[in-house]
């Protein structure tokens, strides 16, 4: 376990390596001292779950980007089998902030694609932090169009610091490539499962985002851009970035009070960085029901419903009309 | 072209109205000093250099409709500060200024108008408002103008400029770039024309959207277009944008849109397609 350093995260290791010592004791000690043990372990779990519920905004952020997260890959590893990779957009370049490919979610073949992280600075330079050039956006939509020919679900995994502003992904069509993923997407005619999973900042997240159902793992953050960059901009200062974090309530608590998400996806005590194969299963199970849920809904039913949904987001204010357009709630 | 030499500069160049109320402009590009009732007539383009200012969502009506014509639509729909959002200033108070500085409601524009006599939708970012951004309040307005135009069965405009999605309202604002994408395929798949227009800028959540999901992609001479700031990048990368990078030439050049017309010849052209078109 490697710790990034924030205070709160030292005192959730040692809650959590206490934990373990607990639980190993109580497998190999008179039964007598059982339930004192057990006591013990309950106690720990509350604290590390104290300590979660006062994060701050930007903690979450913190926990959000913490370099040990499961990535797309590492889910794909633990809940996917006969997983096979498929690369590039067919046009321009096999972009390595996107994967995807097919395999199958019990018994079910799908579609995944997500946005790839690396861990060391080696493999962050080949993913390029996962931030997609167009030719990523490219590669998931022909990826989703085999989805549709072949009548099989599509299960999009969002974690992305933003879409990468460099030169060539201006070239090659940044915004058109994000715009046509937003437009295909809403009319692709089989299920579309989202699921945030790390960070999710602006078009580059969104241009995987569009479906049927939105989902949010409990330590991760959406909003329209990074705090950083809201405050270089509307602070003048990317120092003020824990203000801005705050001000954009990106939680998926704050989402789902704007009526943007569906369901927060419990994590592992402490967070899914603790134990990848636990939190790939939480994943699975909850992906196993949605697609159950949709899974007999004729197409036409699924793209007006999807539409629906998207026409829903939105708050303001509208005198004269029936009612004030709201989604919350 | 003489605009290109405006690229290090951002949009600083073209963000200085001229003296309201001088009888002289003086051409932020060329510098020629311009009598103002002659730029007014030109449509607000320099003679001597193609230069084109900046002009309001007022003038957009009456360069693309016929006189009389436009009937605006949900001007009574406003901003709600869904997330009680405050940096140095509430947005509360910016939504008001705003409103105050421009006297619109909000950051679109949106009605039925008549084109050389033939009816369409058209939607109008003022990019005064707010930088045009685009907050839960644009985000309906140009899904209702595309549904409007889908019920009505007819072609749709939108004249774009912003800076992208508003970020005082969050994900809100992100999720309007779903919104208006998905109508819009909706109005594609019903062979209703939507032209976009792009101006000067049109950047971010809003060229990642409606903006360049166009059946055609028009631009203005000279306008800066693209998903990340020119800024953003020069700091990402490390080094100076090339001349003219993500200018409208730059884009024709690599494919991204199908033309670009001076605005004096914009509503014939709009004519002309629409009559292909529909
Ligand atoms: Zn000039």
């Amino acid at each position: 376990m490697n710790e990034t350093g924030h205070d709160f995260e030292r005192k959730i290791i040692a809650l959590r390596r206490e934990l373990d010592d607990v639980r190993a004791r109580s497998l190999d000690h008179d039964p007598a001292f059982k339930d004192d043990l057990k006591q013990q372990a309950q106690k720990l779990e509350k604290a590390i779950r104290d300590i979660h519920s006062k994060l701050n905004r930007w903690q979450r952020v913190l926990l959000a980007r913490h370099p040990q997260r499961p990535y797309t890959m590492d889910y794909i590893r633990f809940m996917i089998t006969d997983f096979v990779e498929l690369h590039g957009d067919r046009l321009f370049a096999d972009d390595k902030a996107i994967v995807g490919g097919l395999g199958k979610l019990a018994h079910r073949t799908v579609v995944i694609v997500g946005h790839q992280k690396g861990r060391s600075t080696k493999e962050n330079l080949y993913r390029n932090f996962g931030m997609a050039n167009p030719e990523g956006y490219r590669k998931a939509l022909r990826l989703m169009r085999l989805a549709a020919k072949y009548k099989r679900p599509v299960v999009c995994l969002i974690d992305t610091p933003g879409a990468y502003p460099g030169i060539g992904a201006e070239e090659r069509g940044q915004a058109e490539a994000i715009a046509r993923n937003l437009f295909e997407m809403s009319r692709l005619p089989v299920p579309i499962i989202v699921v945030v999973i790390g960070e999710g900042a602006s078009g580059g997240a969104l241009g995987i985002g569009v479906g049927d159902r939105l989902l949010m793992m409990e330590n991760t953050w959406y909003s329209v851009i990074s705090p950083e960059g809201c405050a270089s901009i509307l602070w003048r200062s990317a120092e003020k970035k824990e203000q801005a974090a705050e001000a954009l309530k990106l939680t998926p608590q704050d989402l789902m009070v704007q009526g943007l998400i569906d369901e927060i996806i419990p994590e592992p005590l402490g967070g899914a960085h603790f134990d990848h194969e636990e939190a790939a299963s939480i994943l699975k199970r909850t992906l196993e029901r949605v697609l159950g849920e949709l899974g007999g809904m004729p197409p036409q039913e699924l793209l007006d419903k999807r539409i629906e949904k998207f026409s829903r987001m939105g708050l303001f204010q509208e005198p004269n009309a029936e009612k004030e357009e709201t989604n919350v709630g | 072209m003489e605009w290109f030499k405006k690229v290090k500069t951002g949009l600083k160049a073209q963000e200085k109205r001229p003296i309201p109320d001088g009888v002289w402009v003086k051409c932020d590009t060329c510098g020629e000093i311009i009598y103002k009732k002659e730029l007014i007539q030109n449509l607000w383009v320099c003679a001597k250099c193609g230069f084109h200012f900046r002009i309001k969502s007022g003038d957009y009506v009456r360069i693309l409709l016929d006189d009389g014509t436009f009937d605006e639509l949900h001007s009574n729909i406003t901003a709600v500060d869904s997330l009680k959002f405050r940096d140095s200033k509430k947005y509360t108070d910016r939504v008001k200024d705003a409103m105050k500085k421009t006297g619109l409601s909000e950051a679109a524009r949106t009605g039925i108008g008549k084109v050389d006599g033939k009816s369409i939708v058209l939607g109008i970012l003022a990019f005064d408002f707010l930088g045009g951004s685009m907050g839960s309040v644009v985000g309906e307005k140009i899904a209702r103008a595309t549904e409007q135009a889908l019920r009505d069965k007819i072609p749709l405009i939108v004249v774009s400029s912003s800076g992208g999605a508003r970020m005082q309202e969050g994900a809100l604002s992100l999720m309007q770039m779903a919104k208006t994408s998905a109508r819009l395929a909706q109005l594609s798949e019903a062979s209703v024309p939507y032209i976009s227009v792009l101006t000067h800028p049109t950047t971010g959540g809003v060229a990642a959207s409606f903006a360049m999901l166009g059946d055609i992609i028009i631009a203005e001479p000279g306008a800066l277009i693209g998903f990340a700031g020119p800024r953003v990048i020069e700091q990402t990368i490390g080094q100076e944008l090339p001349e003219g990078f993500q200018r409208s030439e730059f884009l024709l050049e690599h494919g991204f849109i199908d033309v670009i017309v001076n605005r004096r010849e914009l509503k014939p052209i709009i004519s002309t397609l629409l009559d292909h078109l529909t």
